[in-house]
């Protein structure tokens, strides 16, 4: 099985977010970035898929320099293959979509695994996206999955419960928590994926179809209230519920 | 915005999804021509939507479209926005429109603008970083596909004089058939978080599994659905589906009520664009008082009881 894992690196989730000077990204100054958790379910059943039916695990991603961190630690989890597509721009989800399309298309992969959305810009879109340039079908946010000869079943949470899903090989399959409990690597591995090749692609240049004007941080608009736990005070804020913030 | 299309999902024989009124609130702001459109949906269903003052609406009729696949709904949407040649579609981003909303802007060469919560004339404002930031985004192409995050847009109605409903039938074979929902399974008697307007969430400061009776009864007393943070799902005293967060569901009801959780920021990702906050906790330095609009500094075991008591003495129940 040909299974080509999609990841991303992103900053830790306790990075406090700044904005940069451009005034549209953040300032990576101090900043520590890390996989994608999602992407680690995805690389997760990507292995898993090998270890049962054979095959080949490529990890690939579209990024900077910096981003050949996240190729290791996909080499070090077990990935066979690392490609880097060199673009320090990441213009939207459509340019990264693009890329990947491109070179997806001549590895004819039998499964391609992605994270559910990445922990930046919280977009969802690039596996449904990649899916439509290849022409596949694809199954966002999937908890649960099996494989038989050429037939997936999938579940995957909807509102108010679970939807089962049916589909064929080849096919685009984006990763929720709950799918499988990703690996360590161990340190010789660590040691190991240092000296492992990563293959570098030059970026494929498009036009981004969505422009960042500018980036803000929100301003809280709390109210701030913060009382004892007296019975009156209990009543005052039952109160505030229904009459100032009319929410009950 | 010149013609938008909005997508309509119905909730059942009655009604559409709450987040099919938002959109459809969301585009009569805009002043544009607005047409709905669902590939499924029974008169009644169809007709609420005059209520929030629609007055178009077409319903996709296909063999294929009888089993829901995502690939075949974003064909059949497709379709019909270039047979219209419509500039604009609003999809809600909740799982359903997670899966068709970037196809159809691939299939459209539109702009894909995921997950906003203000619009105006050819961009919008969306959260990123769990919402420790927000970015204003525009697009750069003729059509452009918008979508909205759950209960951000309040439906208000604005009653139409009725719906016109006409029919459209799309080209579709097989291909576009590939993936199909071959059964949903509810979970039965729960409203669940990401369609409530008020939740109570649990986290660890409620000790065990025993005591979400605490969590539940308010709930019930509110109409409430019941959340949890990440460690008590990881407990397993509470099913995956409650959890909140990062890692979780993303909600932002008119109401969360926070009780003994802490208020990590991955908890944060998932409920801090709530309307409001009600945060109760023993520890008063608890990060959840940082963001919270009420907070009563307690221990859950006596707060809970006095509060349920006190709302229903409102709500006379
Ligand atoms: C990659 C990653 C993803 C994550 N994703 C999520 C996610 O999606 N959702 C999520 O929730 N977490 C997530 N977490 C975990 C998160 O970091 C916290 O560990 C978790 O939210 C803590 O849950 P908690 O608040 O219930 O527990 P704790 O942090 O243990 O807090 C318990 C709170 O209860 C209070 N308390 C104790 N007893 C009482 C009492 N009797 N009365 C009142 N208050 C009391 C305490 O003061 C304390 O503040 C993630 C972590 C990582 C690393
Ligand atoms: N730059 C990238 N390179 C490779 N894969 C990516 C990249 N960005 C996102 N992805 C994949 O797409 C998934 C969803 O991301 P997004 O649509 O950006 O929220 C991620 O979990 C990754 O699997």
């Amino acid at each position: 099985m040909n299974i080509l894992v999609c990841i991303s690196q992103v900053p830790d989730t306790t990075t406090k977010v700044q904005v940069a000077s451009d005034g549209i990204s953040i300032d990576r100054t101090g900043v520590k970035f890390i996989l994608n958790p999602y992407d680690e379910f995805a690389l997760e059943e990507g292995l898993q898929l090998r270890e049962k039916f054979g095959g080949t695990v490529t990890a690939l991603t579209v990024g900077g320099e910096t981003f050949k961190e996240i190729l290791r630690t996909a080499l070090a989890m077990g990935a066979d293959k690392a490609i880097l597509i060199k673009d320090e721009h990441k213009n939207d989800s459509y340019s990264v979509a693009f890329q990947i399309s491109e070179i997806a298309k001549t590895m004819n992969p039998d499964v391609l695994m992605l994270g559910r959305q990445s922990i930046d810009y919280d977009s969802f879109a690039m596996a449904p996206m990649l899916a439509e340039l290849l022409g596949l079908p694809s199954i966002s946010m999937v908890s649960s999955l099996t494989i038989d000869g050429n037939l997936i079943t999938a579940e995957r949470d909807i509102e108010g419960g679970k939807e089962v899903l049916e589909s064929s090989l080849p096919c685009v399959i984006s990763a929720q928590k709950g799918l499988n409990n990703p690996r360590y690597p161990k340190l010789p591995d660590i040691m190991k994926a240092k000296s492992k090749p990563i293959e570098e692609i030059p970026s494929l240049s498009t036009d981004a179809r969505i422009s960042t004007m500018a980036m803000q941080l929100p301003i809280s608009k709390r109210i701030g209230k913060v009382s004892g736990d007296s019975e009156s005070e209990i009543s005052d804020i039952v109160l505030a519920l229904h009459e100032e913030a009319k929410v009950i | 915005m010149k013609h938008i299309i909005v997508f309509l999902e119905p909730k059942d024989e009655h009604s559409l999804k709450r987040t099919s009124y938002e959109a459809i609130t969301a585009a009569k702001q805009t002043g544009a021509d607005i047409t709905g459109f669902a590939v499924s949906g029974t008169e009644t269903a169809l007709q609420s939507a005059a209520e929030y003052g629609l007055q178009k609406v077409v319903l996709a009729q296909h063999p294929l479209l009888d089993n829901y696949s995502s690939t075949a709904v974003a064909e059949a949407l497709s379709q019909f926005a270039s047979s219209v040649q419509a500039d604009t579609i609003f999809i809600s981003a909740n799982a359903t429109g997670k899966e068709i909303a970037p196809r159809i802007s691939i299939k459209l060469h539109a702009g894909f603008i995921p997950d906003c919560n203000e619009l105006s004339n050819d961009s919008a404002m969306r959260p990123v970083f769990a919402g420790k930031a927000k970015v204003h985004v525009k697009s750069n192409t003729p059509i452009t596909v918008y979508s909205l995050r759950p209960n951000v847009f309040t439906a208000k109605s604005n009653p139409s004089a009725g719906v016109s409903i006409s029919s459209f039938s799309p080209n579709l074979d097989e291909s576009h058939a590939k993936v199909k929902v071959v059964s949903i399974l509810k979970n039965e008697g729960h409203l669940d978080v990401s369609e409530a307007d008020i939740i109570v969430s649990g986290g660890r400061g409620l000790k065990g599994p025993e005591h979400f009776t605490l969590i539940e009864n308010l709930a019930a007393t509110l109409g409430a659905a019941v959340g949890a943070s990440r460690a008590v799902v990881d407990a397993g005293w509470r099913p995956h589906s409650e959890q909140v967060g990062q890692t979780g569901k993303t909600v932002s009801p008119s109401l969360y009520i926070a009780c003994g959780i802490s208020g990590a920021v991955q908890h944060l990702a998932g409920m801090s664009s709530s309307k409001f906050i009600l945060a109760i906790n023993k520890d008063k330095e608890a990060p959840i008082f940082k963001v919270a609009d009420y907070g009563i500094v307690g221990d859950v075991f006596e707060v809970l009881p006095v509060l349920n008591q006190k709302l229903k003495a409102l709500l006379g129940k």
